[in-house]
């Protein structure tokens, strides 16, 4: 009776566990809905630009439509003039070097190397107009380019090499009055380009994300949520959040997922554990590049080849440059699985002038290790070349690369390396030895754009997995399923082997005793109804 | 011979719903860890959390269980006749000799289960089931998105949780195959499921004390 009624409840109980375990519904997650719903309403401008006077004008220079812009917006200016798309550097504190200032005027990396002495041509990306060389003057308010931000016409479009001057073709008239809040094409056109073309550079940032789909990009989709950049790069008195890791050493006003989503996003609580050590991207961005090719690779020491004494180029089988003359040769890769790292939130640059430390250089350090608390994992792309040095000082060299003609030791225009060296290092503030050489570098670039379907986010079995997994370069901590105690698990296979052999072994000798034995005798004797002997 | 009723309900459900736990969780948690790869990693993890939790349950039970029904004495180590016993299974169960202790319903062990299965009972178990739950607790958010329980080093408790797992599959290989040294291979476990178990009782000597299967 008492048995009965158990194993009644032990079924039913069993039946409910099971039920529970095996089931599972789509959890509905109420904080992602309400965020896709707070998105999905669009500012509404309150203004009509077309509607106010100041901006129907011919107007004859970019300045004028400044001068326009500041005849209502009084004081914007002075916001804009303290910030870094203005100033290309940030005073910030960096561990060992103490206070320091750095931005595009002193960092350099491996890509085009440096602004330095090419101001002209890499002011196309600076948010003012007529910077020529390094004597701009920061200060002068009618040069702030408001358009090249605030045009929503998409018809704004800044001229290569002008010193940051509108291409000649561009209207200003309707530029200035087609004016709103910026958009994917207003950001994207320096953000997409960086390095001198398409995805060069952050690989995770490109033209594509003007109208892809939400496998590319879950926030900016064209048929997703279409979010702009500033939804999450807010910005307050023009001063906008969220700064590249790559260029920026502090750990403030980053943008970060969490803003908008909280550190518990998941229905799972193990899911949001892992916010702890694991930043969200690294399992939300399983690829990057996911359209067009990154560059991985960029060698300055095969720059200037010439055929029949003309520099030429050489394209891969998807349009991609592999080698140009002026340039040296690439590596391009899509569909990148990222490497990954531990990082805290600070970095310092390789700065103009500082020595050499080890090799290959790093162009940036991030960081951050698996014992240190602020530290997580996060995806990078890790960008690798060799760029030319000066042997004796033991320093990277700023190369003048832009140049208007012949003979002024331009690199891409002669294809010199000392004359190009020599000028770039004397622009610079710096002397070269004249002796040079190529020295390996290596530049960090944290992954955070192209987050996928939750879908299609990493699984766990991709790192939790012995061999081969994607935290497999990353050691001294223990990830369950990766890790293990070698001694232990030699000593526990071995131990449990030897002792089913024993059994086994202590087995077959009860058998064999039992065969020796009398069978007659027991054959008569056993009547009851277990069986005498198993074996 | 004479038929005992030597397991109670509630220990007989205990026995096999602890077997069968235990057997999934080293199912799972051997899957965890790399060794075996049956339900995929993330399902492995998933049903090891889950079943954990219902062997703690289950375990919380059993020792209210032990400590108001006085069984826990069952557990008392003894040295009386252990020496005989290691020798029994050494060489005496080969020739057929009897069991030098006698099974009852008061004394259902002898001395050298008596040892092994304390030793289970407040080693392994234990060994297994804290490192357990200091793995299942590990980086635990409290209200306010804090980490409350942070850096303990998972390797050394990861250590200690496989450590115990071994030696509960080492266990789990003796056990079993010593139910089959009863009076016959499968009447212990017949015991552990009916209840029931034909024993001796030396002061209700009914049946003739030569039966030589006895002692098979
Ligand atoms: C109440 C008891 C138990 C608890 C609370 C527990 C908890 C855990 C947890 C949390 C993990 C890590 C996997 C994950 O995060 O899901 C784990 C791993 C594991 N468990 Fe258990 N477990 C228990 C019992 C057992 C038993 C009885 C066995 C085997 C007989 C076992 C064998 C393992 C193994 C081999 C691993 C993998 C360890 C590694 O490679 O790091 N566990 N256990």
């Amino acid at each position: 009776m008492l048995r009965n009624l158990l194993l009644v409840i032990l079924i039913v109980v069993s039946a409910l566990v099971l039920v529970n375990v095996l089931h599972k519904e789509d959890g509905y997650n109420l904080k992602l809905e309400e965020l896709k719903h707070k998105y999905a309403l669009k500012d509404i401008p309150s203004v009509d630009h077309t509607k106010l006077p100041a901006l129907h004008k011919d107007f004859k220079t970019p300045q004028e439509v400044t001068e326009a812009c500041i005849s209502c917006h009084t004081e914007t200016h002075l916001e804009v003039m303290a910030s870094s798309h203005w100033n290309w550097e940030r005073v910030s504190y960096v561990e060992g070097r103490g206070i320091s200032s750095s931005g595009k005027k002193n960092v350099m990396n491996n890509f085009c190397i440096g602004t330095n002495s090419n101001e002209k041509s890499c002011a196309k990306c600076h948010i003012g107009f007529g910077m020529n060389n390094n004597s701009f003057d920061f200060d002068n308010a009618r040069n702030v380019d408001c358009m090249v931000c605030h045009d929503n016409s998409e018809e704004y479009l800044k001229g290569s090499a002008m010193a940051g001057y509108p291409d000649r073709t561009v209207n200003l008239e309707a530029v200035a009055q087609s004016v709103g809040s910026p958009k994917k094409s207003n950001c994207g056109s320096c953000h997409f380009f960086g390095g001198g073309g398409n995805n060069v550079k952050h690989g995770d940032l490109e033209s594509a994300h003007l109208s892809c789909d939400r496998d590319v990009d879950v926030h900016m989709a064209a048929n997703g949520m279409n979010m702009e950049c500033v939804a999450c790069h807010t910005a307050k008195n023009h001063q906008i959040l969220g700064k590249l890791y790559s260029v920026s050493t502090e750990n403030s006003n980053r943008s970060t997922c969490e803003q908008c989503h909280s550190s518990s996003p998941h229905l799972s609580n193990m899911l949001n554990r892992h916010g702890s050590k694991i930043a969200c991207q690294t399992c939300h961005i399983p690829e990057y590049a996911k359209v067009n090719s990154t560059k991985m690779a960029w060698n300055w020491s095969d720059a200037g080849k010439l055929k029949d004494g003309e520099p030429y180029e050489i394209d891969d089988s998807l349009g991609n440059h592999s080698y140009l003359s002026i340039k040296g040769s690439f590596v391009w890769e899509r569909n990148v699985k990222p490497d990954y790292i531990w990082f805290n939130g600070t970095a310092d640059q390789y700065l103009l002038g500082d020595t050499i430390q080890s090799v290959p250089v790093k162009m940036n350090t991030l960081y951050g290790s698996h014992n240190d608390r602020k530290s997580k994992i996060i995806p990078v792309k890790i960008h690798v070349g060799d760029q030319i040095y000066d042997k004796v000082y033991n320093r990277l060299i700023q190369p003048k690369l832009h140049g208007e003609n012949d003979g002024d030791s331009a690199f891409w225009q002669d294809f010199k390396w000392v004359e190009a060296a020599e000028a770039g290092m004397k622009q610079s503030g710096l002397t070269f030895s004249g002796e040079y050489g190529f020295v390996k570098t290596e530049m960090y670039w944290p992954i955070n754009h192209m987050v996928s379907p939750k879908e299609k986010s990493v699984s766990c079995a991709e790192c939790h997995t012995r061999d081969n997994g994607r935290l497999a370069n990353l050691s001294g901590f223990y990830v369950p399923g990766r890790d293990y105690n070698k001694t232990l698990d030699f000593f526990g296979y071995w131990t449990f082997l030897l002792t089913l052999a024993a059994v086994f072994g202590h087995a077959i000798i009860r058998m064999l005793y039992n065969v020796i034995k009398d069978k007659f005798e027991k054959q008569v004797i056993n009547y009851d109804e277990d069986e005498p002997d198993a074996a | 011979m004479h038929k005992v009723y030597i397991y109670k309900g509630f220990e007989r459900f205990w026995h096999w719903t602890q077997a069968s736990l235990i057997i999934f969780l080293a199912v799972t948690g051997f899957e965890v860890h790399g060794t075996l790869d049956i339900f995929g990693f993330e399902k492995a993890a998933e049903f090891h959390r889950i079943a954990s939790w219902m062997l703690i349950a289950l375990i919380t039970f059993s020792i209210f269980w032990h400590l108001t029904t006085g069984e826990w004495r069952q557990y008392i180590p003894t040295t009386d006749k252990l020496k005989e016993q290691i020798i029994y299974y050494i060489s005496g169960i080969f020739k057929g000799d009897p069991h030098p202790t006698e099974k009852t319903g008061l004394s259902k062990l002898n001395p050298l289960q008596r040892i092994v299965y304390l030793g289970f009972k407040v080693v392994l178990v234990p060994i297994t089931i804290i490192s357990g739950i200091f793995y299942l607790l590990y980086k635990t958010f409290d209200q306010n998105d804090m980490v409350v329980i942070e850096e303990y080093p998972l390797a050394s408790i990861a250590f200690w949780h496989t450590l115990g797992a071994f030696l509960l599959m080492i266990f789990l290989v003796v056990h079993v195959y010593m139910t089959t040294t009863g009076k016959t291979p499968t009447s212990n476990i017949k015991a552990m499921i009916t209840g029931f178990e034909e024993l001796e009782e030396e002061h209700l000597d009914i049946t003739p004390k030569n039966d030589k299967t006895q002692t098979l």
